[in-house]
């Protein structure tokens, strides 16, 4: 199961909250270099997905590898080290300060040793990077919507992770604003980040993700290249109604 | 910036060197008096390096205060003065420690009543032991340190709590602490084992409570469990810090300084009332200055800033 080629491998992981089961028997993998969607319905398990990854809860079940090192049970902050970042649904920047702060935050704590030098340059690149060049001295609490989703992604960037895990970036922007959000995690791409995106906006998906996996109620109902699972009658069926058909 | 910062270190140096003089100078109210705000702010501060930046409310500075002071009780006329000052230190660091470790899962209120419930196990631990094995109420502190000597300790010990809390702002563990303050999740996925961090900063800051209790505890002849680990002075500590702002290392000091006098008026005048006062002091602080002095004098110093901000030539 495990190829050199993955940078990730989700194996049967499950996670329980009292009697409802969130994530059930998931499993995927990720390819090197590609942007894989995780996409379903509210509540089916998306977000606890990205949650145990990046280690912010832990699973019940299963394991997580990450260039075929076991990281379930891992705490975050190793995780985050070990070069897997994210941004958060509800955006989560540091308002009591600055943007060039907020960013130093991502750089700091990680490799701390190779990245001592040239931090202040790599700041200037990061802002100049999401689109906040000479936003650096502003407190982060008074950025707009999408400067503070800019913000989040720069210091989850910062990091140099290998594997980005963007929760809802794109949602919230006006049509515009997406057109630049799209393109920025296209970039990111380019860079030879691998990216795993929980998201709503299909225009989004089907821009940018190369393949697709689909959750319903915790289960893993779908997964392939986009369009082929955009098309498919399951996953049309649990967007449009019959949670259960398929427990 | 490095003007302001020899200005205000001349400033600090001259205001240290006065100080210094106190105990030639003032007559014995007065340098009890001095040694109280001395006493407290260096707690204050102490308090506000680790629960300024990580708001973890901590009830638990009475606990290592006694601890300090009892090692003075238990070991000062054993050992020289220099060592039981050694020893108190380590056991408050070590205490600081294993709490820590314990403890700082915690957060918010429950970090809070554990504090408290901390302070009072420590106490009824060191009642139970001093009435069934050492069998004794209390213990008479016989060591050859007079007020001056008090006095200075503590001025030399309140340049190191300035010092220590000057460079750990400035370092990573600092900024881990304020990301920690903002954001706990964002600071474990920035990579910062928030775990050690917390505990590094609460045992820093609770040694130098312990060391302070130590330095204090030739003060009373006489000390008891009761004496030592008096619930007080975690009170007064948080309310003087929380006046000053304890988001700031000078803040805790600007509450320290007017409380500790106002006390002393108050308990020298309404004895029996005071704690009544008191409770009302807190309310009113936690009200009006939910950010303490610090806070209001920033912002008035941006107030002016704006009202006389030379205006653009168009």
């Amino acid at each position: 199961m495990s190829g050199p080629q993955h940078i990730l491998d989700v194996e049967k992981l499950r996670r329980a909250f009292g009697g409802l089961v969130a994530v059930n028997d998931l499993s995927f993998s990720v390819a090197s270099g590609e942007v894989l969607g995780l996409l379903g319905p509210n509540g089916s398990g998306k977000t606890t997905a990205l949650n145990l990854m990046s280690g912010l809860l832990r699973s019940d079940a299963g394991a997580i590898r990450l260039n075929g090192h076991d990281i379930s049970g891992l705490p975050a902050f190793k995780i985050a080290r070990l070069g897997l970042t994210r941004t958060f649904q509800l955006v989560r920047v540091l308002d009591g300060m600055d943007c060039r702060d907020n960013i130093r935050a991502g750089i700091v704590f990680n490799k701390p040793q190779v990245r001592a030098a040239g931090i202040e340059s790599d700041i200037t690149a990061l802002l100049d990077r999401v689109g906040l060049a000479g936003q650096g001295n502003r407190p982060a609490a008074d950025l707009t919507y999408i400067d503070r989703k800019r913000l989040e992604l720069a210091r989850a960037l910062a990091a140099g992770p290998q594997l980005l895990l963007l929760d809802e970036w794109l949602a919230g922007l006006n049509p515009s604003e997406l057109t630049i959000g799209i393109d920025l995690i296209r970039s990111l791409k380019d860079d030879g980040i691998t990216v795993v995106l929980v998201e709503h906006v299909m225009a989004a998906v089907r821009a940018l993700c190369d393949r697709c996996v689909v959750m319903s109620s915790g289960r893993k109902i779908a997964e392939g290249a986009t369009s082929d699972v955009l098309s498919n009658p399951v996953v049309v069926e649990a967007y449009l109604g019959g949670v259960a058909a398929h427990a | 910036m490095t003007l302001r910062t020899t200005t205000l270190g001349a400033i600090a140096l001259a205001a240290i060197v006065l100080l210094a003089f106190v105990p030639r100078l003032a007559n014995p109210y007065y340098l009890a008096l001095a040694i109280s705000l001395l006493q407290y702010t260096v707690l204050a501060t102490a308090w506000g390096m680790f629960s300024g930046p990580t708001r973890y409310v901590s009830l638990a500075t009475t606990a290592f205060f006694g601890v300090g002071a009892y090692t003075v009780a238990v070991l000062g006329e054993v050992l020289p003065w220099p060592v039981v000052l050694v020893v108190a230190a380590s056991l408050g660091a070590i205490l600081a420690a294993v709490v820590g470790l314990s403890t700082l899962r915690l957060s918010g209120v429950y970090f809070v009543i554990f504090t408290f419930g901390l302070a009072e196990l420590v106490r009824q631990l060191v009642v139970w032991f001093e009435v069934n094995k050492s069998r004794v109420l209390g213990r008479y502190v016989f060591v050859n340190v007079t007020q001056s000597d008090i006095y200075w300790q503590l001025l030399i010990l309140a340049i190191a709590v300035f010092l220590i809390g000057w460079l750990v702002a400035r370092s990573r563990l600092g900024f881990a602490l304020r990301i920690i303050g903002e954001d706990e999740t964002v600071a474990t996925h920035c990579g910062i084992n928030t775990t050690i961090a917390k505990v590094a900063l609460f045992t820093i800051s609770a040694t130098i409570m312990t060391i302070v209790g130590a330095i204090m505890a030739p003060r009373w002849t006489y000390i008891e469990p009761s004496i030592a680990f008096n619930a007080m002075i975690s009170f007064q500590v948080l309310i003087m810090a929380l006046l000053g702002g304890a988001h700031r290392l000078w803040g805790p000091i600007l509450g320290a300084v007017p409380l500790v006098i106002l006390f002393e008026l108050l308990s020298a005048r309404f004895p029996n009332t005071f704690t009544i006062i008191l409770g009302c002091i807190f309310l009113l602080i936690v009200y009006l200055l939910p950010r303490g002095v610090a806070g209001l004098l920033e912002s008035g110093k941006a107030r002016w800033g704006e009202t006389f901000k030379p205006r653009a030539v168009a």
